[in-house]
């Protein structure tokens, strides 16, 4: 690695340092846009009491649900879960923790963790469970809670192509958190299906500029589909 | 007869106007797509990050990399737009969608919402409603008057942890199209058939009735 390179040649090196309690920020929607290779690799890895913040949690065996398999999730934060078995049984075991959070609130936290913003005032959520303890501040007749932002000792992001300096683009609805978890991660690993070189993409179309990623790897991907549904 | 699902999303298109960007939820609110009048230009937002979303793609068309908020695989029409979750709520939040229509379990004379949680079964989380229902002016709920043994869903106050407060002005049931306003429910359409006093009877919160309640045309 060089300059500003930001290409490693393994998951294990792009995940190296990830310890047991780290908390990791996960691009992704359902299985859409996930991070399948370093997922792959933190599940090789074994490190347990994980909290991850991500939108969903994947299925049984595919996406995030593979590191509940070997319990290695201890806290997860989401909008919405619950498309597995093994998820349900750890929850009501006591062996996982779950913090439900709007998904709308869940994009800005990440957003505002990696853009220095510590916290933000938000009506989503005010007067729901969701509200409950959290300071409330009236604006112009209305009433909003306050949300505090997320950033993670890991960011885990799939993109679909990325240059050698780190710019990525992603493709369609494989978007969704991705940008956000890119930017809330001491340190951002970006994995993407194909490499390029500066100059290859154009910059007017970056949606991750390089600085925010620290570890970038090409895989190869699943990409397995939730719901197939079908025009006939 | 109380309205089917798919006359209950015909209902709900009528609140349709050319231009609109409009949000709809799983269940009875997708089926609203099905019934844009012709010649309407309504473009459909899809929370996860899809702005002008299409129809279910042929196994040509099929993507992995395009879903909808219900992780289906999608189509986008000529003119979408697909941006990251954040723009996604951004839009949503700030104002910018013209109609947002999503099913509940129960509303009540105040204008709150509940319809993610039920205390005792397993809590699966609630998504993007609690942003839909907190950003959006223009919202309209759809679901049955009453469970299926009858009770109510039409209340003096929600009885389930509530997924937004005060924002609810719109619900269009199989029996009814009701409006919220003033801590009241107003009756202003009844399903074909149905009678005033069989609404009355399904509806715990107060409710004001006027002299002639116009029957829901099909």
């Amino acid at each position: 690695m060089s300059g500003f390179d930001k290409t490693v040649n393994s998951y294990a090196e792009a995940l190296d340092g990830l310890q047991d309690g780290m908390t990791i920020i996960a691009g992704g929607f359902g299985l859409c846009g996930i991070p399948e290779g370093c997922i792959a690799r933190i599940r090789e890895m074994g490190v347990r009491d994980l909290t991850i913040i991500s939108n969903n949690c994947g299925v049984d065996d595919f996406g995030l649900g593979l590191l509940l398999e070997h319990k290695q999730i201890k806290k997860m934060v989401s909008s919405y879960v619950g498309e597995n078995a093994l998820f349900e049984e750890q929850l009501l075991n006591g062996e996982l923790e779950v913090e439900l959070t709007p998904q709308g609130t869940l994009a800005e936290k990440m957003r505002a963790g990696g853009a220095g913003i510590p916290a933000f005032y938000t009506a989503t959520g005010y007067g729901t469970p969701v509200g409950e303890g959290k300071e409330v501040r009236e604006f112009n007749g209305r009433q909003y809670i306050l949300e505090e932002a997320v950033t993670g000792d890991f960011a885990i992001v799939k993109g679909w192509k990325a240059d050698r300096y780190g710019n990525v683009i992603y493709r369609h609805t494989a978007q969704n958190f991705n940008p956000m978890a890119a930017t809330a991660g001491k340190i951002t690993v970006v994995e993407v299906e194909e490499l390029v070189e500066p100059g290859e993409l154009d910059p007017t179309g970056i949606h991750t500029p390089g600085i925010y990623v620290d570890r970038l790897v090409q895989g190869t991907f699943e990409k397995r589909i939730e719901q197939r549904t079908i025009t006939e | 007869m109380a309205l089917s699902r798919e006359q209950l999303a015909m209902r709900v298109a009528r609140e349709l106007q050319d231009g609109y960007y409009v949000n709809l939820g799983i269940g009875i609110p997708t089926l609203v797509a099905n019934y844009i009048p012709d010649g309407m230009e309504v473009m459909l937002q899809s929370e996860n990050g899809l702005l002008g979303m299409g129809p279910f793609p042929t196994e040509e068309q099929l993507d992995a990399d395009m879903i909808n908020a219900g992780k289906q695989t999608v189509t986008a029409i000529t003119g979408a737009s697909i941006f990251n979750s954040a723009e996604s709520f951004a839009m949503i939040r700030g104002g910018h969608v013209d109609l947002t229509v999503l099913g509940a379990f129960e509303v009540d004379v105040e204008g709150n919402i509940a319809s993610w949680m039920i205390p005792g079964k397993l809590i699966k989380g609630m998504g993007g409603a609690m942003d839909l229902v907190a950003g959006a002016d223009n919202i309209i709920v759809t679901m049955t008057h009453a469970s299926k043994k009858g009770a109510s869903k039409l209340l003096p106050k929600c009885t389930l942890p509530l997924t937004g407060a005060g924002c609810i002005h719109k619900v269009v049931t199989d029996l009814a199209y009701v409006e919220i306003e003033d801590g009241k429910f107003w009756l202003k359409e009844r399903a074909p058939g149905v009678s005033v006093d069989e609404i009355v009877a399904k509806t715990a919160g107060e409710m004001v009735v006027p002299e002639t309640v116009p029957e829901m045309g099909f």
